[in-house]
């Protein structure tokens, strides 16, 4: 017999991502522009408080929500860094990742069928999530004319449609569009006058190049209906040791304990011991890794703009997300003739929404020697793809 | 954008001005123009490879030592009279002036052991103002200004494509 496969689980899509890393794990000397994660190391004084920690016998569970000692540590960080009050034993968890707290704080507000909304292009997860968890995933799609920035006036049109929530995320994995006081003020205004939850994905806040990053709880009105979501990965180079966590309201935190205690039980203890040493001495770590990606956006930026490539300047994260029409090709077909002409993966834009379609996703967590080469090549493509259009 | 461009030339000397103006997002001419500065300054002494002879096995390797050196200081001059009759010596790679037990620390190259011995038989010990010397041979460089020399180059062992 063969065992069905739920419904639910069947109408999810097969991620963009997936087909397109089937297509690279062939090939070799590929220089990838695909990764989602830094290309540093964890920093050697968090590494090896990890392993300090192994040698000291610390490998038991810690407490559903994770250590005390991180969850004062994160609180202390968001009072003294992000300007927020959140109470490390009643409004603190500690996650697997950011991807499971959006699960979890998902889990814990949609009941079936509500609507969710997402805007896009957007992480690959968000939709997916939504559905899993029984709701009903709505895409606001951002058009390329706005520069991928969510307005009040788009967000009006969307929040007509009665959802329950909406997840937003910025600096944002894939386009780097991050915002500003004002123009957050002006999307919490639209959301003050609504019932809508909000999860505020801020996974990359550390990687804001031009102004001061302003947490979405900070807004008036907005802590209460907001769960914070944040983590180690990318400002700490800490992807793999799967720290997240998120802050909220206490009923909320409640629920999400609740589904985490029963699913995960506990993050790693090993990578929570290695988040306290983050946030005890990594601030200096964070400020070089910032000045290299920095540097790294003006260049790829730069020459993507010389090439004839309409992007705009990224806000923030390590992603900059160039439209390629110019060349004649689509989302797709770009990235694969790219990636089998001259051996550079980027990601097709389709894989955050249909509305990425006509862009690809460049990150620029790679060596600047890598970079140059990839761009090279790209400029080489690009010239003869524009010499001999019309090939899908 | 002087620290910047000092950090990103002390990574990797061969990077022309228009490229560190590209990552700066400032014009080719304003980092010319400040690269000559600090050259002309003195800040910038020169552009050198890092170089790892280990691989080359056999003599092409060398011979290096670390040799401490307790001097007697000299009125009016101090160490610096001493000093200057030391690292004048090409053999000597290095000298520096420390606190503690012993005043200098030299790192001197030769192409083998005897070498090195001769030099400091024949040329350090005896000298006037040279009070002793302690040397010791490296037997092994794990790391050299910031870069590790034991590994290669480190792989990229992040997955090709994610989220």
């Amino acid at each position: 017999m063969r065992i069905p496969i739920a419904k639910r689980v069947q109408q999810i899509p097969p991620s963009g991502i997936r087909l397109f890393f089937d297509l690279v794990i062939g090939m070799d000397d590929v220089i990838s522009l695909g990764v989602g994660e830094p290309d540093f190391d964890t920093p050697w004084h968090i590494r090896e408080t990890g392993i300090f920690s192994l040698e000291q016998g610390l490998t038991s569970y810690t407490s559903n929500k994770g250590l005390r000692e991180l969850r004062a540590a994160i609180s202390d960080f968001l009072k003294n860094r992000r300007g927020l009050r959140y109470d490390p034993d009643e409004e603190i968890l500690v996650t697997v990742g950011v991807s499971e707290a959006v699960d979890v704080a998902m889990r814990a507000i949609l009941d079936g069928g509500e609507r969710f909304l997402v805007p896009q292009p957007c992480f690959v997860s968000y939709a997916p999530m939504a559905t899993l968890a029984g709701g009903e995933p709505v895409c606001i799609p951002l058009p390329a004319s706005s520069g991928f920035r969510l307005t009040p006036a788009l967000l009006r049109g969307a929040v007509a449609r009665r959802a329950r929530g909406i997840i937003i995320n910025y600096p944002s994995n894939p386009t780097g569009v991050s915002y500003r006081a004002r123009e957050l003020g002006a999307l919490a205004a639209v959301i003050r006058r609504t019932d809508l939850a909000v999860l505020s994905d801020e996974i990359y806040d550390e990687l804001t190049y031009d102004f001061d990053h302003v947490p979405f709880p900070a807004l008036p009105g907005m802590r209460e209906r907001t769960v914070y979501l944040n983590g180690f990965s990318k400002a700490y180079a800490m992807t793999g040791w799967r720290i997240g966590y998120a802050a909220g309201p206490r009923h909320l935190i409640d629920a999400m304990t609740k589904i985490h205690q029963y699913t995960i039980m506990c993050a790693p203890t090993t990578g929570q011991v290695a988040a306290c040493e983050a946030l005890r001495s990594g601030g200096k770590d964070v400020r070089e890794m910032k000045r290299e990606y920095a540097r790294r956006r003006e260049y790829v930026h730069g020459r993507l703009v010389r090439m004839g490539l309409d992007c705009a300047r990224p806000d923030g994260a390590f992603y900059i997300f160039p439209c390629i029409r110019s060349s004649g090709l689509d989302s797709m077909g770009f990235s694969r003739r790219l990636l089998e002409e001259e051996k550079v993966a980027v990601v097709p834009g389709t894989a955050f929404g249909e509305v990425g379609e006509g862009f690809v996703r460049i990150s620029y967590a790679s060596s600047h020697e890598n970079l140059k080469e990839a761009l090279d090549r790209i400029e080489r493509f690009l010239r003869r793809a524009r010499a001999a259009p019309a090939r899908h | 954008m002087t620290e910047e461009i000092l950090e990103i030339l002390q990574r990797d000397a061969r990077l022309a001005p228009g490229e560190i103006a590209s990552m700066l997002g400032r014009k080719p001419e304003e980092v010319r123009r400040e690269i000559r500065r600090l050259e002309r300054e003195g800040v910038i002494l020169k552009y050198k490879a890092v170089v790892n002879r280990e691989p080359l096995g056999g003599a092409a390797r060398g011979v290096r030592a670390l040799i401490e050196v307790k001097t007697a200081p000299q009125k009016d001059v101090g160490f610096d009279r001493v000093a200057e009759r030391i690292y004048l010596f090409p053999e000597v790679k290095s000298c520096v002036l420390l606190s503690g037990g012993y005043d200098l620390l030299l790192t001197v190259e030769g192409s083998d052991i005897q070498g090195i011995a001769d030099f400091v038989a024949q040329k350090l010990a005896p000298m006037e103002h040279v009070r002793g010397t302690v040397t010791h041979f490296l037997l092994k460089k794990y790391k050299e200004d910031g870069d590790i020399l034991v590994r290669g180059k480190g792989k990229d062992r992040r997955l090709a494509v994610t989220p």
